[in-house]
């Protein structure tokens, strides 16, 4: 199986790189449409600015050949945020492939910005994807760190709260998407990226 | 506490061992002198990943007295064998520093001498980097009154007092984009009496940021203390881990037991 974890820019990609390998395999991280194309699973990270992640996509004109990906994505973090159409950060324009807007978490008194820390998901429907890993209720405590997030809506899988619900983990067709980090969640989030490396694809 | 608690839902308060690097192993002392080593990085960073510490604070020491930057090949073999956050210190005086240790899996860097010299490096790293990846530390102190910052702290001989006030400095590293504020009360450091409270409140405050509380540490209830009275939401320490005095398990439990949302190890 080749993953290929998609060169977005941003810095730390390294965790992500260092988690598959302790799954057992050798991560392509690239930037080039073919090698992209032809990964049976593609991963999208993103750590930064949803303006600057765009720009080195569209740099690479990797847009559209995201968008045109049939095999399983996963957006991890701000990778996840590409997936949707919009953000109020810089107020951007990203990959569409869900139809919403991010915007920024609210501002209330006694709530922290960014939401950086340890919280639990609720799952809200059965999917095929989160259901292997969702069984044991251990697997419900992630690592966040953001301050933009994805209302909740058809997309949503599972959803939490930080002043305000927003979605958490979310799937369209062959696209899924992780606003926290897995690869910092310990035994859960290894569970779920074993959970998207043994998906049942039709390819 | 229970109203705040709320608003930020289930988010745990997160427990965060210190591990002072120095020459490639980890060291301890009191009040930043008389350092002993204490073990290898990686045993002991594998060690409190697997008794559910949430987050480890690598602090090199002797990097920024001594005017180089951090190693970055310890950094790399943390990243391989840690599956939760960590957070670099110490020698990183520039965007290209932070670059480099971030490429090696670091998820944050912590600045503190260099953000006081040269504050408009917390706006860069910011820009960079993104807030998330931006943690100032703020060595802080009480005298005549007041509270006021201290630079160059790694050893004592090479300590200053930049002359500012430590609740203004908090205020402007918010302005230029922290993610995160370490604070570290110096009086309290190596102390083993209980975290500054009421330094800790007024930093809160200010703070509409995550503080990690920093420095005095010695007992379950200190802990409780802090996240009940100061409304931290993190507490970091070193000896009372180190030594096994408190397993982080054990502590975690007790935290629950008082009401505070921990993550079960």
């Amino acid at each position: 199986m080749t993953i290929a974890v998609v060169d977005s820019g941003g810095a730390n990609i390294a965790s992500i790189l260092h988690a598959l390998r302790r799954l057992g395999v050798e991560p392509v991280f690239t930037a080039d449409p073919q090698v992209i194309k032809a990964a049976d699973r593609v991963i999208l990270p993103g750590v930064g600015a949803a303006g600057c992640a765009m720009q080195t996509l569209n740099k690479h004109k990797l847009s559209n050949v995201i968008r045109e990906l049939k095999q399983p994505v996963l957006g991890i973090c701000l990778g996840m945020q590409l997936l949707f159409q919009s953000s109020e950060e810089n107020d951007t324009e990203l990959l569409g492939i869900i139809p919403a807007r991010l915007t920024r978490l609210k501002k209330q008194p006694g709530l922290r910005i960014p939401h950086m820390g340890w919280n639990t998901i609720d799952y809200l429907r059965p999917d095929p994807f989160s259901d292997t890993f969702s069984d044991d209720l251990k697997q419900k405590w992630f690592y966040f760190v953001h301050s933009y997030a994805a209302p909740v809506g058809k997309w949503t899988l599972a959803s939490s709260n930080h002043g305000q619900p927003f979605s958490a983990l979310v799937r369209q067709d062959n696209f899924y998407g992780a606003q926290f980090h897995p690869e910092r969640s310990a035994k859960a989030g290894a569970s779920l990226l074993k959970s998207f490396m043994e998906l049942k694809t039709c390819k | 506490m229970s109203q705040i608690g709320k608003m930020n839902h289930n988010l745990a308060r997160r427990i965060v061992p210190c591990l002072d690097v120095r020459d490639g192993q980890v060291v301890k002392g009191m009040q930043f002198r008389n350092h002993v080593v204490i073990g290898d990085i990686i045993e002991l960073a594998a060690s409190y990943r697997d008794q559910g510490a949430d987050e480890l604070v690598f602090y090199d020491i002797t990097a920024s007295p001594e005017g180089r930057r951090v190693d970055t090949d310890w950094v790399r073999r943390v990243a391989e064998i840690i599956d939760i956050p960590f957070c670099v210190a110490g020698g990183i005086r520039s965007v290209a520093d932070a670059a480099e240790v971030l490429a090696q899996g670091a998820d944050k860097i912590s600045i503190n001498t260099p953000a006081l010299e040269r504050p408009d490096l917390i706006n860069q790293l910011v820009t960079a980097f993104g807030s998330q990846c931006v943690v100032i530390g703020v060595d802080s102190i009480a005298t005549d009154g007041q509270y006021t910052v201290r630079s160059h702290t790694g050893t004592p001989d090479a300590m200053r007092s930049p002359g500012r006030k430590t609740m203004g400095w908090l205020a402007e590293v918010v302005d230029r984009g922290a993610g995160e504020v370490v604070l570290n009360c110096m009086s309290a450091d190596g102390t083993r009496a209980g975290y500054d409270l009421e330094q800790l409140t007024a930093a809160r405050d200010i703070l509409p940021i995550p503080l990690v509380a920093s420095g005095g540490a010695g007992s379950v209830d200190h802990f409780i203390d802090v996240f009940q009275q100061a409304d931290v939401d993190a507490a970091l320490a070193a000896s009372v881990f180190h030594s096994g005095q408190i397993p982080v398990p054990e502590l975690k439990n007790q935290l629950a037991a008082a009401g505070i949302e921990v993550r079960p190890c």
